[in-house]
């Protein structure tokens, strides 16, 4: 591998920009793709393994070559800068998610309570529509409180994110699919709230329950959760 | 084939850090895996002359033959592709507990 395309693909992954590696397995010569000097049978290869997301080894003429997808990592988007989002921030971290912690309420979403990831101070819904959700994201809710989680959940439930959760118990969620459902949200859209939230592992601490979220995550991004 | 790997390990952050320090650096990849394999196709380990090790193409039972590998491609330039598997002779030296095979490209970082 050559220093200059290693510098290309970090730098690829810092601007969230996919790109697919190939690499030839006799001489190591190398294309970063999209490229017009990548032979085009290759070109074709790469452009589709990316767009499946798969990467692998392909044989081209009688040549093999390694291909690595490299999309930009899943996303999770937490609403709610509260004690339970800080300790679900590092296991999110950790399985390599893109973290946007969102919260209006300034004193709760600092820097100092969240280092090392993106905070979004705007109101919910404002946050997630700027953000974008897309089939790669996640969001969960965790404030507790109407105002903020509602918004946000009436935004995700608009769109097509990989796993939509909310904390709250039965009694809570009753509640909150009663108010969407007043303001127009379907059933099979409220069906696909995941609440209460995480894998039942008897979660009590906020450590355990943050371990069950990331948990019922990572079984969705995996393709491992029942359908609602 | 397989699904992408998107580890939040940053195997290739760490070798440009070693060899933007001066290091002798090779990088081994997973090209292929076929049954039960601990680690993915895009798995990553990189190793330097001095004999610094990052990452890893297995659940632990070829990273020495891959770590050796490496000084081999540093030393020569030259890229190889190994291959490990209950089918290899190798496996008695170093084979994969778990059963299953693994393809790793090993190049210089150059």
């Amino acid at each position: 591998m050559k220093a200059a395309h290693l510098a290309a693909l970090r730098e690829a992954a810092a601007a969230r920009r996919p790109v697919a590696f190939a690499t030839n397995l006799a001489t190591g010569a190398a294309f970063i793709l999209p490229d017009e000097a990548a032979p085009a049978a290759l070109a074709a290869e790469a452009a589709a393994m990316l767009a499946a997301d798969r990467s692998g080894t392909v044989t081209i003429g009688d040549e093999g070559w390694f291909i690595e997808s490299r999309n930009p990592p899943p996303r999770l988007l937490v609403v709610g800068a509260v004690h339970i989002a800080q300790a679900l921030v590092p296991f999110a971290l950790a399985s390599g998610f893109a973290v946007t912690v969102v919260d209006p309420r300034r004193a709760f979403a600092t820097a100092d309570r969240f280092p090392g990831v993106a905070i979004a101070t705007d109101w919910p819904d404002e946050a997630l529509d700027r953000l974008g959700l897309d089939s790669r994201t996640a969001v969960v809710t965790l404030t507790h409180d109407p105002k903020l989680d509602d918004p946000a959940l009436r935004r995700a439930l608009a769109a097509d994110p990989f796993y939509v959760g909310a904390l709250g118990s039965r009694k809570t969620h009753a509640a909150r699919l009663d108010r969407l459902r007043a303001v127009g949200v379907d059933d099979a859209a409220l069906a696909r709230i995941r609440a209460p939230v995480g894998l039942d592992i008897g979660a009590v601490t906020a450590p355990e329950i943050a371990l069950s979220i990331i948990a019922e995550i990572v079984a969705a991004r995996r393709g491992r959760l029942a359908a609602p | 084939m397989s699904d992408t790997v998107s580890d939040a390990e940053d195997i290739l952050g760490i070798a440009a850090a070693w060899h933007a320090e001066g290091e002798q650096v090779a990088i081994a990849t997973v090209t292929s895996t076929w049954g039960s394999s601990p680690r993915r196709v895009g798995s990553r380990m990189a190793v330097t002359a001095s004999g610094r090790i990052a990452g890893s193409v297995s659940g632990g039972c070829i990273e020495g033959a891959v770590a050796e590998a490496a000084q081999r491609s540093i030393e020569t330039g030259t890229p190889q592709r190994l291959d490990y598997g209950v089918t290899d002779e190798r496996a008695w030296e170093v084979g994969l507990a778990c059963g299953g095979k693994v393809s790793v490209f090993v190049e210089k970082l150059s």
